[in-house]
């Protein structure tokens, strides 16, 4: 068997000769806190980083990489190494006692460059968002320096920090606590974490091992190896294979997590002769809540620091994730100085939201997993009795509903279809994220995602000289090749934004649809391009 | 359509029978389960949303 993942280790940042003032601190350099400064940087945003360690993510942790995610790193130039190294799966088994239940399909629709989900352990995510962040020479990162306190100022935060070899104190125009679950910077603030805790205690085991199981998630309830509980088995690279088993609330955590009392477990699982080395063992219970707001100030949470939720259904990373993507262009454009600062608000005004369908669909997932009443014992079982037989029962049975990019509506920055006027029914709604499709540039396929950037306007018509508020590029879109347009071959794109030849979609710099417009007239797209800015 | 509690069964003394033997034998729990994959099935023949969770709130305001 190989030995065990080695994390790299990053030196101790030195202590700053004076206290400076940074326009941007994040602390916290864990998957959300990188991704964050990375998006920053590549809009020209310097930024410090704090972190109190010296590595990347112990373990694989979050392991389920959606499909929003994938294309949120594809823009910031990590998407090709995700899907070369990660696991590409869409199919799942549901197994009940000793039979399988039925089989499912992600079904991803055809046409887009990212898949619906891809399994890389967290630790490669994180160590490849260091080196990006390195290479942009705009992110200071300072491993090893703790932040130990906060005072909170109008114009910002004043921060304690504890270096290996000294203490020091920064100031920060604006503070982003991306710290995860337990906080320094929430705790500090002394703000209510608020939402439902959950008794249940699950063991994760990464084991590797040569397997022939399919790159399928495996799912069982209450299997004859681990009986009255539930098990998940999903695969990662480098033949580490998940598996999570439900150990029931009176578990002890100290004693699960010794080998000597994992081994029995997966052993009973994969049976007695199959070959396998423990990679990482977690004991944790978990909890769905989150803050009231994710804004104080000039103090902005994101991630596990701002809400959380259980793992079933892949939506905590993917949600933090979504949550740097909100937030990045819309600090870089305060900071820029062309959107008020009131635009910050509108973070609160739709990852919120985002945040309670994370919880609903993960806390729903928790309570058929674990019933916690015989009432709701009796119907979690009775599902699982029908879905062999009766596809009514199928969509029922709820293992986890896999992370899919939340739709910010309503939201302050949308125009709506009514007075833009640029809808046909169908397609991706104002707030939706914009939807991959296939498209042809200069007659070689490639994808439409890959073209935007910035505040983009996608005209359904041939190029031509077009008055554009500044900052607005256009990207035009043609059903026939035409020199300076991108060829809608397959006339996806244009069905999926939902639109007809003529019309205009106006997109955010986070891929998201600000409008959809009847014409790239001038006035309306001025119009929707402001108040996208947070102006009106 | 609202949830119709007019009198509709046709022979109502032996839809009552039929339940109550298909208890026979069973214990409390899986007697529960019995009657919760019969109250799924019926939920999915009935299928309307707003009519299901009407008899919900009028079983629980009968409760005894």
């Amino acid at each position: 068997m190989p030995p065990p993942h080695a994390n790299p280790r990053y030196p101790a940042a030195p202590v700053p000769a004076a206290t400076a003032r940074h326009p941007v601190v994040i602390v916290g350099a864990g998957l959300v806190g990188l991704t964050l400064a990375l998006d920053l940087a590549r809009r020209g945003i310097a930024c410090t980083v704090l972190d109190d360690d010296d590595t990347v993510s112990t373990g694989s942790r979050a392991i389920c990489f959606a499909k929003r995610t994938l294309e949120i790193f594809s823009r910031l130039g990590l998407g090709d190494r995700m899907l070369a190294k990660g696991i590409t799966w869409q199919h799942g088994r549901v197994f009940f006692q000793d039979r399988e239940v039925f089989g499912f399909d992600l079904l991803p629709e055809q046409g887009h460059e990212h898949p619906a989900f891809v399994n890389l352990q967290q630790y490669y995510a994180e160590a490849w968002l260091v080196e990006a962040c390195n290479a942009t020479g705009l992110v200071d990162l300072r491993w090893k320096h703790r932040v130990t306190g906060v005072a909170q100022h109008p114009d910002g935060a004043t921060l304690t920090v504890g270096a290996p070899d000294a203490a020091y104190t920064l100031h920060a125009d604006w503070l982003l606590a991306c710290d995860g679950a337990r906080s320094t910077i929430r705790r500090a603030l002394d703000l209510a974490f608020t939402g439902q805790v959950f008794q249940d205690r699950f063991l994760i085991a990464d084991v590797t091992m040569q397997a022939a199981f399919p790159t399928e998630r495996w799912f069982w309830f209450d299997p004859p190896f681990h009986p009255g509980q539930s098990v998940l088995l999903h695969k990662q690279p480098d033949d580490v294979w998940r598996i999570d088993f439900q150990l029931g609330p009176d578990a002890d955590p100290e004693a699960e997590a010794r080998p000597e009392n994992v081994i029995p477990r997966v052993r009973a699982m994969l049976g007695p002769d199959v070959p396998f080395s423990l990679e990482w063992v977690s004991v944790y219970t978990f909890r769905c809540r989150r803050l009231d707001r994710f804004v104080h100030g000039r103090t902005i949470f994101l991630g596990d620091s701002a809400h959380q939720v259980s793992p079933f259904g892949a939506r905590g990373g993917n949600g933090g994730v979504q949550d740097a993507d909100n937030l990045g262009w819309k600090l870089a454009a305060v900071l820029h100085g062309a959107a008020p600062e009131s635009l910050i608000a509108t973070y609160d005004a739709e990852r919120v939201p985002a945040a309670d369908e994370n919880i609903l669909h993960s806390t729903r997932a928790t309570d058929f997993i674990s019933p916690k009443t015989p009432a709701a014992r009796a119907y979690r079982d009775a599902v699982l009795d029908l879905a062999q037989r009766f596809a009514f029962a199928r969509p029922l049975v709820n293992s986890g509903r896999l992370s899919r990019p939340a739709v910010l509506s309503p939201s302050p920055l949308h125009t709506p279809d009514d007075i833009a006027g640029g809808a046909v029914p169908g397609g991706a709604v104002p707030g939706s994220a914009a939807p991959d499709g296939p498209v042809l540039c200069d007659g070689k396929p490639g994808w439409l995602l890959r073209h935007v950037a910035g505040f983009c306007l996608l005209v359904f018509g041939a190029p031509r000289p077009l008055d554009l508020p500044p900052g607005v590029l256009p990207v035009f879109i043609a059903d026939t090749p035409i020199r300076g347009a991108l060829q809608d071959h397959a006339g996806l794109v244009r069905a999926r934004f939902g639109v007809t030849p003529g019309m205009a979609v106006l997109l955010r710099p986070d891929q998201h649809v600000a409008a959809r417009l009847r014409v790239p007239d001038f006035a309306l797209v001025a119009a929707a391009h402001r108040r996208a800015m947070g102006c009106d | 359509m609202p949830l119709d509690t007019a009198p509709r069964l046709t022979d109502p003394d032996a839809l009552f029978a039929a339940l109550v033997a298909a208890h026979a034998g069973l214990d409390e729990a899986a007697s529960r389960r019995l009657d919760a994959r019969l109250v799924l099935l019926l939920a999915n023949h009935i299928g309307d949303a707003a009519v299901l969770m009407e008899a919900i709130a009028v079983a629980q305001a009968e409760r005894g």
